[in-house]
């Protein structure tokens, strides 16, 4: 392919891996993509096989360099994006594992955690990290292997394991291993640890004392775009120069830089970052602070975040549950033959309300139900349901800031549902915009891994990659608008002290 | 009430008991199980296997339900559904292409406009999503007619609107230029919605079935060579998505459940 040159990024998700090809436009030349294992060893636990992730991370830079007609001496970087807080500890002599990697969702820390923050409550470490203390952050998950996988305590003192997040993981095997592997971590998933100072980006020794973590087994907090190492075995001497949580890189993806900038992820469930400039913001309104993205020796931008459990469950939910619809895309059809929601709504509130109400004792509803009520009207408010949430996000995050957004930057598998966008447009009076190119995690993670080894010399060359491919203007009467906020606001009243025992603001749940 | 026809009547009925129970039945099994004449019922599985509702089974010579009449069901694509698939792909073609993409589904006589994504330009560009197209004076519609020959008649009664200079107005011209875009794979249009305006078509297949078309729309400078002619390269493109797409439809991905 002549001289042109190409960044891989790899993006190791939950579900799967994968790695994608980008040319200096930012646009796809190769996906490749490989699933691996969840493993259940009980209820709430949720674990991966780490080695079989980094054999099917190998795989699938492999198959997407060859996919694209490509030889090593084509790619100019890799970057990696990667699900967070998914903890791994290894041998640093063998580079095995010590146990199966920790995933996000796992909830066997729930007791940890509470201990943790006894008898200050979740709230204790959140000053100095932005974070409430919860089962989804990686110290926590540490801790318990540290205290239940026998002998690692004394082996974690001697300085014999490393922990990481996969991204660490990654990068290690990458520059080599056992054999000279650089073992850093990158300053975004380093902020979702619950370990770090946000506003030092440094392990906060305070909180290291009283979580009782070795520092001797955390990996070095550097940038998420430089050059961490050049890779060895197939991909010799290619460097390894980027590295962004998934989210984080979904950000830098959409080329949201500057202070205000606001995305959203629309997958099973939803995340809305905002972009708050150099300063971390502490949220009142349950939101997290946390590193935007660090870009080798310039300061660090932050950002808000907050987290919607159910978005694309629903519809999955109404698919697989109800029967409903047959497939995900006909809830637009559906929802499309009807003009409104016939005064139907539905919280799904399936394991509690995130942000920003943190209420695990709230269950899902559909209010307003009369005879007049068909599936057209319950699809349609299954999509006003992703809306308003999104919208009580914007609120909180509006709130925090004082910062008055204009528009929402959109990505994830359920843009591509048209009257979900200008129900979105409507509900937040907010210009929505779909950037051209969708897989904005991994553009991300390319972005960073480019930037670092002057593929791009710099963000505005991002920015002129950046294209809309398609945007929605709100359209509906401000009046309908409020009324139908206020419905909305109600039935979120409905679903609160359902489950009986569990308080309030638990923000672990 | 109309009267009601019976040799349809009967043909339903075989398709029924071939949907039900065993599957495979011969002959002779169905004529017992209807109460007719051996021969009346052979007519009728004659007439369903010339059309593929019903095959016969080399080794046994036993009747079972055709692939046609399987794909009947399934064969109706939502246009919401389409855009879902070929999001990804029509991306990539806004991409390689610089210009807009548009995603065309057979819709009241008209080509119904399913997806759009913007010309990459960042110039201020709306929504066409709902848009309906003519179908002989547009790339997108031209394609949905040369693949799917139902409607050729009906829009071939009416008369053939004028809307630009360049519009094909004569049912002859017409069906020429759509044997042309059978035997290329492809559609042109230059200067025949709109003046001033190109655009560049393929079809999207579901199997054997076109469901829709994918194409690229733009100022004529930039989507022709000075003679008019379309640029092969902007061809390519177009037609790379249209396979891309086609190929998704035919195994299902994960991705699109």
């Amino acid at each position: 392919m002549g001289n042109e040159r190409f960044i891989a990024a790899i993006d190791q998700g939950t579900t799967s891996s994968r790695c994608i090809v980008f040319d200096a436009r930012g646009g796809i030349v190769s996906v490749a993509q490989k699933e691996h294992k969840q493993i259940f060893p009980q209820p709430g636990w949720v674990e991966h096989d780490a080695v079989e992730i980094w054999k099917n991370v190998q795989e699938v830079v492999q198959a997407a360099i060859s996919d694209a007609k490509l030889g090593v001496a084509d790619i100019a970087s890799i970057g990696i994006t990667n699900q967070r807080e998914t903890t791994v500890v290894w041998d640093k002599l063998t580079g095995e594992p010590v146990f199966n990697a920790i995933v996000w969702q796992d909830t066997r820390t729930a007791d940890l955690v509470r201990e943790l923050g006894s008898p200050v409550g979740p709230e204790r470490f959140r000053e100095r990290t932005g974070l409430p203390l919860a089962t989804y952050f990686s110290g926590p998950k540490l801790l318990w292997l540290l205290e239940n996988v026998e002998g690692l305590r004394d082996r974690a003192d001697r300085g014999e394991v490393l922990f990481g997040t996969m991204d660490t993981w990654l990068i290690w095997n990458l520059t080599g291993g056992a054999d000279g592997g650089r073992h850093v971590t990158d300053v975004t998933n380093a902020s979702r640890t619950i370990l770090m100072n946000l506003r030092e980006l440094k392990w906060d020794e305070t909180i290291l004392q009283r979580m009782n973590i070795p520092a001797a087994v955390l990996p070095e907090i550097v940038s998420s775009s430089e050059v961490y190492g050049m890779a060895t075995g197939a991909l010799a001497g290619v460097p390894v120069a980027g590295a962004l949580g998934d989210q984080h890189a979904a950000l830098f993806g959409q080329t949201a830089f500057a202070k205000g900038d606001v995305k959203s992820t629309y997958g099973t469930g939803s995340f809305l970052l905002l972009n708050t400039g150099d300063e971390p913001v502490q949220s009142k309104h349950g939101l997290l602070s946390t590193v935007a993205y660090k870009i080798g020796d310039a300061p660090a931008v932050y950002a808000l975040e907050g987290s919607i459990a159910v978005t694309g469950a629903l519809v999955q939910w109404l698919r697989d549950r109800l029967g409903i619809i047959s497939k995900a895309s006909e809830i637009e059809t559906l929802a499309a033959t009807v003009d409104d929601n016939g005064g139907c709504y539905f919280v799904p509130a399936f394991s509690g309300l995130f942000a920003p109400y943190w209420r695990s004792d709230a269950r899902g509803v559909i209010a307003g139900l009369t005879g007049y009520i068909t599936k057209a009207h319950i699809a349609r408010a299954v999509l006003e349901a992703s809306a308003w949430q999104t919208r009580e996000v914007v609120d909180a995050m509006q709130a925090d800031t004082g910062i008055a957004m204009t528009e929402l930057k959109v990505d994830g598998g359920m843009t591509a549902n048209n009257l979900l966008m200008q129900i979105l447009a409507d509900a937040l009076d907010l210009t929505v915009i779909r950037p051209m190119v969708a897989e904005t995690t991994c553009l991300g993670a390319a972005y960073a891994a480019g930037l670092a080894v002057g593929f791009w010399d710099s963000v505005d060359d991002l920015k002129a990659n950046w294209h809309r491919g398609a945007q929605w203007e709100p359209v509906v009467d401000p009046s309908r608008r409020a009324r139908e906020y206020r419905q909305w606001k109600k039935a979120v009243q409905r679903t609160l002290n359902w489950v009986e025992g569990e308080g309030a603001d638990d923000p672990s749940r | 009430m109309a009267r009601q026809i019976q040799s349809i009547e009967r043909a339903a009925a075989i398709l029924k008991l071939l949907s039900s129970g065993q599957r495979r039945l011969g002959v002779v099994e169905l004529a017992q199980y209807m109460g007719l004449p051996k021969g009346t019922v052979h007519g009728i599985l004659v007439t369903l296997t010339h059309i593929g509702f019903v095959e016969q089974d080399r080794a046994t010579g036993k009747y079972q339900l055709g692939a046609t009449v399987l794909r009947l069901g399934n064969s109706y694509l939502d246009g919401n559904e389409l855009r879902n698939i070929s999001i990804n792909w029509a991306d990539a073609l806004a991409a390689r292409s610089r210009e807009a993409v548009q995603i065309g589904t057979r819709h009241d006589g008209g080509a119904l406009i399913v997806h759009h994504v913007f010309r990459p330009d960042d110039s201020l560009q709306s929504l066409e999503v709902g848009t309906v197209l003519p179908l002989h004076s547009t790339a997108l519609g031209k394609v949905l007619l040369a693949f799917g020959a139902e409607e050729l008649d009906d829009v071939l009664t009416m008369p053939l609107e004028r809307s630009a200079s360049r519009t094909t107005v004569s049912s002859r011209d017409l069906e020429i230029e759509l044997g042309d875009i059978r035997t290329g794979g492809w559609a042109g249009e230059v200067n025949e919605l709109v003046d001033g305006q190109a655009a560049i078509a393929a079809p999207i297949r579901d199997r054997d079935f076109v469901v829709g078309s994918i194409g690229i729309r733009g100022a004529v400078e930039r989507l022709c060579e000075p003679d008019l002619s379309l640029r092969r390269g902007l061809v390519t493109f177009v037609l790379d998505a249209a396979t891309a797409i086609s190929r998704e439809l035919a195994t299902p991905s994960p991705n699109h459940p």
